[in-house]
């Protein structure tokens, strides 16, 4: 290999890039909201949990398109509590909006209201569901009886995991709104909360048709 | 030598167990993964080398070996099924529970905070968590061989139907339904720590560390956790859904009609066991790149170290790196061209695989240019970051091959896909794994690796490793079939059997070398040499600022200040060949 000479050397080097422009160098903070990224660290974490669960029901979804398309297929008769369930779900989302709407008014009686209103529909929602189940066993549709009940058992139940963590962290919400830690200026937590709840009523389940 | 830290040392007197154990510290996570990283290393190791044992001599009888393991050797000779079990624990141990783990949650986990600028990962607790679930995964996926009817039979891959059905086999039954449970707790963790990395790679840096001033081993771990965050998710659907064709009865992969050992399976229909594949290849090809992405940024780094010029053209290094992560989830069916698929998508599969080519060439060229006409400093990183890059090369070629459907047709499921996938998905990242280890050690322990033993454990594998994976693209071109339990089986393959024998042989001496680098790894720790310096190879990024091992907290009172790109390395006119990234632009004399 040759030998190059010092200057040679030196006009080789390849000058560093620039930094980007619009702020973007890091601003030594705590991820907090105002720092040199657009959301703070908590929004942020959020985001890539809910990415990473709407990942696992697209994973899902098109194992469901895949078989759907099986001459095998066979559809069954969906559970008539079904819609009363999607209602209440898409209810409780609205009265966690309206929690988020009144903290933001400072009204902070309102939104504790709202928080335990959204908390007990979440529940109603589960309860819901599980008459569903008892519905379809009643109506002798079990887990393993066609792909579609396969995969509704099975996608219902995931996303009653997914409400259920959304459960847990509203109690641990309104926990705070009790002890009087969410103020107008501070109530990042009950936003994720929101957040998290706002996905799955935007997302309806797939196996319903 | 304790440095004023404030309030970050709110809590200097923790005990033993708090402070190594129980820690949330980033760093000694990064340990905890490593050091449980290594460990399931050694058990994926002998795996591999009773593997060797058997195919270089299928039908030695050995008394010795029946005596050891009675089960597996009933009356001297491996049983075929344990041979299969070898095959599908050795697989799973390596992909999954060493160079994911080690890369992320070793590397990762040490690294990112020190290198961004910031005290700790984002959520230390949850990070906290990731380890302790990864160290449970391992724990069920270690149990696995010791259950009735032992280790799960069916290859990393688990492809469905035999993978969902109990009866299948003899380790089809608790063997497999720990496999599962393992790889589902491990992708748990794996997100758990994915969270963490990108949100601290994004939101904590420090003043003026913008995105383009990250060493590449930061954007690789970063493109890396967000490739963890699209693909594990997936695997962990395909792999509920085998849980319940195995628990609960479903069909979502058993066809209808299956005839297992004579008997027909009466109570599944109408499932799809190609779906499994699928979903598994929609992960399983991310997942390479998983596990080469951060070993290829901290290649980069530390060559740029050793050759102390910058590493040639980082944009196109940082956006290659996009690319072959976006490329990477298009490119699944080349595993599948086999499978029966319509032969218009293989073309399909074809194209885009051979796409994926492009942005690694562009990776290997800068290598190229970044090592050309330098005044290379041979130390141990140095050596393993060059080998990575030639092991890189190597594995790559063979992949074009195969990524073309044609001829993959008569390759597939043979030791050239062996060769290939073994070059560069696991000898590749472990150089370079290597490499990170030997360059970090003194960061992270405060003391030095010994570097003759280091030379030495580098020559040795280094031949070692070409010795056993080259041969192997010829078996595969003799049609030696992957997984098989014994080639002079048949007759076509005996004349192949010195090869066998060779590559045996080769394998047992690489082994007993990585037992060199384990010595070399915990004497070390304890009696290695202190490092009285801060930045013992005159690099520029942010760890090397700080003391060795960095204090809780990392950076003492006040967060640095970045000033430039993590490559200023023999600037022209300046006395010292390399400026650190905390030293202000005026300093440079133009
Ligand atoms: C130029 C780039 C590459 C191309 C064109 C390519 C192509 C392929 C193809 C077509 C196969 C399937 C062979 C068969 O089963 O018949 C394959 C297998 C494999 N490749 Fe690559 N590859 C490339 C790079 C990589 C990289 C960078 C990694 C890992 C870091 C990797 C890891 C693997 C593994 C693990 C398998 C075997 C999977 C299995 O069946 O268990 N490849 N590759
Ligand atoms: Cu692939």
């Amino acid at each position: 290999m040759p030998v190059i000479s010092e200057e040679k050397r030196n006009r080789r080097i390849v000058p560093p890039p620039p930094v980007l422009p619009g702020g973007d160098g890091g601003d030594g903070g705590a991820g907090d909201f105002g720092g040199s990224f657009p959301i703070s660290k908590g929004q942020l974490g959020l985001w890539i949990l809910l990415t990473a669960i709407i990942m696992l029901f697209a994973g899902l979804s098109s194992a469901y398109i895949v078989l759907r398309g099986l001459p095998t297929w066979q559809n069954i008769a969906l559970p008539s509590l079904l819609w009363p369930n999607t209602a209440v779900l898409v209810l409780s989302s609205l009265t966690i909006e309206l929690s988020k709407g009144a903290v933001r008014k400072n009204q902070l009686q309102a939104m504790k209201a709202w928080l335990a209103l959204s908390g007990v529909l979440g529940l109603i929602f589960i309860a819901g569901q599980l008459a569903a189940w008892r519905q379809l066993v009643h109506a002798g549709v079990y887990l393993p009886s066609t792909l579609q009940s396969s995969f509704f058992y099975v996608l219902t139940g995931l996303h009653g995991l997914h409400l259920l963590g959304g459960i847990a962290g509203l109690g641990f919400v309104l926990f705070k709104a009790m002890r009087n830690r969410l103020t107008v200026f501070n109530h990042e937590p009950l936003k994720l909360c929101a957040t998290y709840w706002r996905y799955p009523g935007g997302r309806r389940r797939r196996c319903t048709n | 030598m304790h440095e004023p830290h404030t309030a970050e040392h709110a809590h200097p007197q923790l005990g033993f167990w708090r402070k190594y154990v129980f820690s949330t510290d980033h760093k000694i996570i990064g340990i905890q993964y490593m050091i449980t990283a290594m460990a399931m290393a050694v058990v994926g190791g002998t795996l591999s080398m009773l593997m060797r044992y058997q195919l270089a001599w299928p039908s030695l009888l050995s008394p010795t070996m029946a005596k050891i393991m009675p089960d597996a050797f009933a009356g001297g000779v491996m049983k075929p099924e344990f041979y299969v079990s070898l095959v599908t624990m050795h697989g799973t141990i390596m992909v999954f529970f060493l160079f994911t783990a080690v890369l992320t949650g070793g590397f990762g986990n040490f690294l990112i905070p020190l290198q961004v600028g910031a005290r700790d990962m984002a959520f230390p607790f949850l990070n906290a968590l990731s380890y302790w679930v990864f160290l449970l995964s391992c724990i069920v996926i270690f149990s696995a061989l010791f259950v009735e009817g032992g280790a799960p039979l069916g290859g990393w891959t688990a492809y469905a139907p035999l993978n969902a059905i109990p009866a299948a086999g003899p380790g089809q039954g608790t063997g497999m339904t720990l496999w599962i449970t393992a790889i589902a707790l491990f992708s748990v963790s794996g997100l758990m720590g994915g969270l963490n990395y990108i949100t601290t790679i994004l939101t904590l840096r420090t003043k003026g560390m913008s995105m383009m001033r990250l060493p590449l081993t930061q954007w690789s771990l970063l493109v890396t956790s967000i490739l963890g965050l699209l693909a594990f998710p997936v695997l962990l659907a395909a792999g509920i859904l085998l849980l319940f064709d195995r628990v609960g009865g479903t069909s979502f992969f058993v066809p209808a009609g299956i005839i297992m050992n004579q008997v027909p399976l009466m109570d599944h229909s109408g499932g799809h066991p190609l779906l499994w594949q699928h979903l598994f290849w929609f992960f399983g090809h991310p997942e390479v790149y998983i596990v080469i992405l951060p070993a290829m940024g901290m290649a980069s780094d530390i060559l740029s170290t050793f050759c102390r010029k910058p590493i040639f053209s980082y944009r196109m290094m940082v956006y290659s790196m996009v690319a072959i992560a976006a490329l990477s989830f298009i490119v699944w069916g080349h595993h599948m061209f086999v499978s029966g698929m319509n032969p218009f998508l293989g073309s399909v599969f074809t194209l885009t695989t051979l796409l994926i080519a492009v942005p690694s060439a562009i990776k290997t060229f800068n290598w190229i240019g970044t090592v050309w006409g330098a005044r290379i400093r041979f130390t141990v990183p140095a050596l393993f970051a060059i080998a990575f890059v030639s092991l890189f090369v190597s594995g790559g070629i063979s992949g074009i091959f195969l990524g073309t459907s044609a001829a993959d047709i008569q390759l597939q499921d043979t030791y050239f896909v062996v060769a290939h996938f073994h070059l560069v998905m696991a000898i590749a990242p472990l150089f370079a794994a290597f490499g990170g280890v030997y360059y970090w050690f003194p960061k992270i322990f405060g003391r030095s690796m010994n570097m003759t033993l280091g030379k030495i454990h580098f020559w040795v594998s280094f031949i070692g490793v070409y010795s056993v994976f080259f041969p192997m693209h010829i078996l595969g071109i003799g049609g030696q079939m992957r997984r098989i339990y014994d080639p002079t089986q048949y007759d076509f393959l005996k004349p192949q059997q010195p090869l066998n024998e060779f590559i045996t042989v080769a394998a047992f001496i690489l082994g007993a070398a990585q037992l060199i680098f384990l010595f070399n790894f915990y004497w070390s720790i304890f009696l290695g040499k202190r490092m009285t310096e801060r930045n013992p190879w005159h690099a520029t990024t942010l760890e090397w600022t700080v003391p060795s091992p960095p204090g809780h907290g990392n950076f003492g009172d006040e967060l640095p200040t970045v000033h430039r790109w993590p490559f200023d390395y023999s600037v022209p006119g300046e006395k010292e060949d390399f400026i650190p990234q905390t030293v202000p632009a005026t300093v440079v004399a133009h």
